[in-house]
């Protein structure tokens, strides 16, 4: 057995049901941020008896990522590869128009893919579909919304609308995931009502360096807080742009209190485990599995290896199944001019 | 010692994990909760949980690890299982509301719809009476929830909720099997991880 990298925290034991009360009472005693216009769709709190089903509370918001974790979920621009996708197990798909690779490639402005085509994938799949909106565009998510997309991710993958605001995700009755490079932004897109953090990475590079510095940093900045004194804490809270309560939680409980993947350059099962191992919940899988020559292959073996990441002959294995030569290229980081970074859109 | 195991291929795996142990100390029962992810992690083991996450994946990564066929031993054997969400659909004998096959443990005298509800729009919280537990209604925190709809030999349902109307039933339960369409692991209410517990100290 693989030890966990000293990366991941002593957990502390919190119940699920401790989180979602915290977002509540969260919701009704800042005023600050009634002001700000954030959780003033979510005041209410839920009656002491529910008598008739009750859509889109933060339980069932905050709940959804929690049957992912430990999974795989996959990138597909049209049905073939969500059928491929589902069929090596994993967790959900996310409908691209592009890859990232390719939308790299293509410039221009990138936008949420073809309702037709998630329409059909979601009638074909039975595991859940995911599809990317950008950051700040209310309407690509209202509209998602409206067909019955399982989770948005307002990704800077695609070219953001608005440079200054993310979207309030407090609004609607889906949930939402969004990237983070560091701590203070992972906070910040909590705040605004994100039900899952993933790394940001770099997108479409098939180098999983910057997903590792990321999900570093993010762990690093965790164990930090946890050292620090009330008075610090609250300095960071006011740096970051983000409730002292939040902030105090995070260091309490040693992690994000929602569940956290990692994303940007995954691209072999060995990428997929050094993710976990470093303390991510679940992994994205972007232009790694359809840019590769061995895409079926590829995707069975990034899901066994994710879910048995502390077992050697597992990972081993795993790797076994794919051919290195058959990996997608990569693009060098350090190739790319600072305006080709996605990572540096909406923080 | 009780020894509870959870299998640990995918999903809400910490969520059971923190329940086990909170549901242990409310009975003042000496129970752990241990995971499960290859065989020779099922030896000693006194009850099963199948946690709630894709059915599908759990199901190929269950068959992959070889895991699949020893948890039904086990279980047929006897062991007190709970399953919740997907772990209902890995238990049932048939299955509606699927693309093409999926590796399941078959054990359950049931049917289930998978995604009965509708999407994670669709998803919601109910309060509802369970038959064989005390108290309060049991809040039931439905995630893109399967149904119970068939059941026969020994099964039975113990819980059922009105939506639109129509009676849906929502927890099973034949011989020491329990499958629920929720996600009790998520309310803090122990009640249910106390029974598998107490079934398993018989």
């Amino acid at each position: 057995m693989i030890k966990p990298s000293s990366y991941h925290s002593g957990l502390v034991d919190v119940g699920f049901n401790e989180i979602v009360e915290f977002f509540y009472r969260l919701a009704e005693a800042t005023d600050k941020l009634k002001e700000e216009g954030l959780f003033s769709y979510q005041t209410s709190p839920l009656p002491e008896r529910i008598t008739i089903p009750t859509r889109g509370t933060i339980s069932v918001k905050l709940g959804f990522p929690v049957y992912q974790k430990g999974g795989v979920v996959m990138d597909v621009t049209n049905v073939e590869q969500a059928e491929i996708a589902e069929d090596a197990g994993a967790v959900a798909v996310m409908v691209l128009d592009k890859l990232p690779y390719d939308v790299r490639r293509s410039g221009g402005v990138a936008r949420m893919a073809d309702i037709k085509i998630i329409e059909e994938v979601m009638e074909t799949i039975t595991i859940p579909v995911m599809a990317k909106v950008r950051i700040g565009h209310y309407m690509e998510a209202k509209i998602l919304e409206q067909i019955g997309v399982d989770m948005i991710d307002e990704s800077e993958v695609l070219t953001p609308v608005d440079e200054k605001h993310h979207i309030n995700k407090w609004m609607f009755n889906i949930p939402f995931i969004n990237g983070a490079r560091e701590l203070g932004e992972a906070l910040r897109r909590i705040t605004e009502g994100a039900a899952m953090i993933r790394t940001k990475g770099e997108a479409g590079t098939g180098n999983v360096a910057e997903a590792v510095r990321h999900m570093k940093i993010i762990m690093k900045d965790i164990k930090l807080l946890g050292r620090m004194s009330e008075e610090e804490r609250l300095r960071k809270a006011r740096e970051y742009g983000v409730p002292y309560q939040l902030v105090d939680l995070t260091a309490k409980l040693g992690r994000l209190p929602i569940v956290n993947f990692a994303a940007g350059g995954i691209a072999t099962p060995a990428d997929a485990a050094l993710m976990m191992w470093l303390g991510a919940d679940g992994i994205f899988v972007g232009s790694g599995i359809f840019k590769s020559q061995d895409p079926p292959e590829r995707a069975t073996a990034i899901v066994l290896a994710t879910s048995m990441w502390n077992d050697p002959e597992y990972i081993a294995e795993a790797q076994r199944m794919i051919s290195e030569q058959k990996s997608m290229m990569g693009i060098d980081i350090k190739q790319l001019k600072p305006e080709e970074l996605l990572q540096t859109r909406g923080v | 010692m009780i020894r509870v195991g959870i299998i640990a291929l995918q999903g809400g795996v910490a969520e059971h994990q923190h329940m086990v142990k909170l549901a242990a100390e409310k009975i003042k029962t000496q129970a752990e909760p241990v995971f499960v992810r290859k065989d020779n992690d099922l030896k000693n083991i006194d009850a099963i949980i199948v946690p709630g996450g894709e059915s599908t994946t759990m199901g190929i990564l269950a068959k992959r690890t070889g895991l699949l066929d020893k948890i039904k031993e086990i279980i047929l054997d006897g062991t007190p299982t709970l399953g919740t969400c997907a772990g209902a659909i890995l238990m049932a004998k048939k299955l509606l509301g699927i693309r093409g096959k999926q590796p399941m443990l078959r054990v359950m005298d049931v049917e289930v719809h998978r995604n009965y509800f509708g999407r994670q729009r669709e998803s919601f919280e109910i309060d509802l009476n369970i038959d064989f537990l005390e108290g309060p209604p049991f809040r039931g925190i439905f995630i893109r929830a399967p149904a119970f709809t068939d059941f026969w030999n020994g099964a039975k349902s113990a819980a059922s909720i009105s939506v639109d109307g129509k009676k849906v039933d929502v927890v099973a339960i034949e011989e020491s099997m329990i499958a629920t369409s929720f996600h009790p692991e998520l309310t803090g209410d122990t009640r249910i991880h106390e029974y598998l517990i107490k079934l398993a100290k018989k």
